[in-house]
């Protein structure tokens, strides 16, 4: 039997239109570099915190910065993707040439980064060549690279305090991170890599690393949420017809990593 | 003395025992309905004679076709467009585009003077260095499977390695393609094609130094390191081509679409080195219908279908060109088995707002992935199992009813209807 899906929220209803968004002002999603940090899907991460804060009334603005422009300073939430090794550099210097996202960070904007982007937030990672190159100093964390190329589905448990859901995503690296005193791992694996010593991701205040790639949140809305909610306090429930989809896809991909 | 003993005759004896073993497992293969034998005949004669596909390409030219999407079309319009040559052609048909399936092909077609490979884009280096092709094709280059492809700045700097050291070779290459561009600067001899480009997200910055390029239509530009799109001698310009005496023609291809014209193009570039003219290469070009199932039309229980592929971003979004307007409807079908990559993330890449409002199908191993991707872009759609279940379905809307589908999605719908070709 086929079943059928209509356009949800459906056309006309509050928090849908950019009419409706002049109410109250609009959050600021921040996406960094997309021109050179922009690997395999990594616009679905905004798509997904785009979606989850109009289904509930939030105006949402989505700025994409590229590499030959600065970085605004004032922005709620900061979403870094991945690179390969010589784009992963250069858009590292830039960043810290420019300083508009440590600033940000600093004044307690939220950064969410995956796989070459989590890298950067870190004192340190291995370069075209494994050579140390400086990182961006907002996590505690080094990275360098690993023997054997980290290639598959990733299953983790996250963090109790963090009270978001196990995380089901894909990972596709090289690289090995340990984590200072001053960052807590995001995760412990279940299946896969992740940092290479069975945690998985980093995080300190608001800024988070992990180590799923591409649009980590699509399978992970919970993470999603806690992004939304360090940007915009507290958040009400979705309507279940709008979680529906996603915690189908959540649960199959759950039970084809890790059959019971 | 039949023509495969007289070619054989001038192979050393390793490769003539090599090609024949090789062919009698390819025909065991064939036989035992394993697939078309291309494959294993290649891997049998290679693993006797590690260096056969350098004989076997030794006196022949040689066309090596690469880019992430269009190369089996591509190889195919090149052979069409290499007809009036006359004599056989060698070509791996089948699209085993590694080093087992060109050797096959060659060793398939002992007489063939001329050869046009297909080629995985990783193995370029190995095989210009094996086969030292008269022609190089280089169509495009952008992210694709990458949980088993090389990362694609890097392929382009294989690229441009190896073609740095192949003198004699001539690089056909699509100027409107930084990456491709870049990796073609190395070589002696280029002709440049305005091919086009309908994606850019992998060539916002500078191959060479990385900075952001400045753009304007299709013109490219590095303002850092003076890295420029090359002036052509080749344009598609909507459905003609200007040649390089800047003379239009309309192609008026049975291919449809915007990527096919731009692999049009190329084919009468690469069809001038050779010394074909224009107008007898285009006229081959346009009797080309289909290629291996692509583009087929069926008809099944009332409905028409037709069948198009496409494996990553800038192949959905040409293929979303493509597809016939309302009230036709869509069906997209996509896995992630070991040839389709095994992460579906890339359809975060894909623009589907355009289908709003129509009757759009999702089908395929993976079709939850794909209706999170349609919930997101506001796109109403129905959930299908089977080739049936969507004919069912478009019924109610129309007599038409296309199919988008990745790999082995589009495999599986080609053998429920029948192994189309």
């Amino acid at each position: 039997m086929s079943s059928s899906y209509p356009a949800f929220p459906p056309e006309g209803r509050p928090g849908r239109h950019r009419q409706d968004q002049q109410r109250s002002p609009a959050l600021r999603l921040v996406w960094v570099y997309p021109d050179l940090l922009s690997t395999y899907g990594d616009r679905g991460n905004a798509l997904v915190l785009e979606r989850r804060a109009r289904l509930r009334g939030l105006p949402v603005e989505i700025i994409e910065v590229n590499s030959d422009q600065p970085v605004p300073r004032d922005g709620d939430i900061y979403l870094m993707g991945g690179g390969e090794d010589l784009p992963q550099t250069l858009a590292t210097r830039r960043l810290l040439a420019d300083g508009g996202l440590r600033a940000a960070a600093d004044r307690g904007a939220v950064v969410f980064a995956v796989c070459a982007g989590y890298q950067m937030l870190g004192t340190e990672f291995g370069g075209s060549d494994d050579a140390p190159v400086q990182g961006l100093g907002l996590l505690d964390i080094r990275s360098g690279r690993g023997e054997r190329r980290a290639v598959g589905e990733i299953v983790a448990d996250v963090e109790p305090e963090l009270n978001v859901g196990r995380l089901t995503g894909f990972e596709n690296h090289q690289g090995v991170t340990r984590l200072g005193g001053g960052a807590r791992p995001l995760a412990r694996t279940a299946l896969g890599t992740g940092n290479g010593d069975g945690t998985e991701g980093a995080y300190a205040g608001r800024v988070l690393g992990t180590y799923l790639h591409g649009p980590a949140l699509v399978r992970n809305p919970g993470l999603a949420d806690l992004l939304l909610h360090w940007a915009a306090g507290p958040l009400p429930p979705l309507p279940p017809q709008a979680e529906e989809l996603a915690g189908r896809l959540r649960e199959e991909r759950l039970a084809a990593a890790i059959p019971a | 003395m039949d023509h495969n003993t007289q070619h054989r005759s001038r192979l050393p004896l390793r490769a003539r025992v090599a090609t024949t073993v090789g062919g009698a497992a390819a025909t065991v293969s064939r036989l035992a309905g394993k697939g078309d034998g291309s494959v294993i005949g290649g891997i049998i004669g290679l693993r006797l004679a590690p260096d056969l596909l350098s004989l076997l390409a030794a006196g022949r030219q040689v066309v090596l076709v690469t880019g992430t999407n269009g190369k089996t079309t591509t190889t195919k319009l090149i052979t069409a467009a290499l007809a009036p040559l006359g004599g056989e052609i060698a070509s791996n048909i089948y699209g085993a585009n590694m080093e087992a399936g060109l050797t096959s092909a060659l060793s398939r077609a002992p007489d063939a003077r001329v050869a046009v490979l297909e080629t995985d884009e990783k193995y370029i280096p190995a095989m210009v260095k094996a086969t030292q092709p008269a022609v190089v094709v280089l169509l495009n280059l952008s992210r694709d499977q990458m949980d088993r492809a090389a990362e694609i700045w890097l392929l382009a700097r294989r690229w441009r390695e190896a073609l740095g050291g192949v003198p004699d070779c001539r690089v056909v290459a699509n100027a409107d393609d930084p990456l491709v561009a870049w990796a073609a600067g190395s070589a002696r001899q280029v002709t440049w094609v305005a091919a086009g480009q309908r994606w850019r997200e992998d060539s916002w910055c500078c191959p060479d130094c990385g900075a952001h390029l400045q753009r304007a239509g299709d013109e490219w530009s590095c303002k850092e390191c003076g890295l420029r799109r090359p002036p052509v001698s080749w344009m598609l310009y909507d459905n003609d081509v200007i040649d390089p005496a800047g003379q239009a023609t309309p192609l008026d291809l049975a291919l449809p679409g915007r990527a096919n014209r731009s692999n049009a193009v190329i084919a009468l570039a690469v069809a001038e080195a050779f010394g074909v003219h224009l107008a007898p290469a285009l006229a081959e070009l346009r009797q080309v219908t289909s290629v291996a199932g692509r583009y087929t039309q069926v008809t099944r229980r009332g409905t028409d279908i037709r069948l198009l592929l496409a494996k990553n971003p800038a192949g959905w979004l040409e293929a979303l060109d493509v597809i016939a307007p309302p009230p036709a409807t869509v069906l997209l079908s996509v896995n992630a088995q070991g040839p389709d990559g095994r992460d579906t993330s890339w359809l975060w890449d894909v623009d589907f707002r355009r289908l709003r409002g129509r009757n759009v199908l999702v089908g395929g191993e993976r079709k939850l992935d794909l209706a999170v991707r349609l919930e997101a872009d506001e796109v109403a759609f129905t959930l299908v199992n089977d080739i049936d279940e969507a004919v069912d379905a478009a019924r109610a809307a129309g007599p038409n009813l296309e199919v988008l589908a990745n790999y082995t999605a589009f495999q599986q719908y080609r053998v429920a209807l029948g192994r189309v070709q």
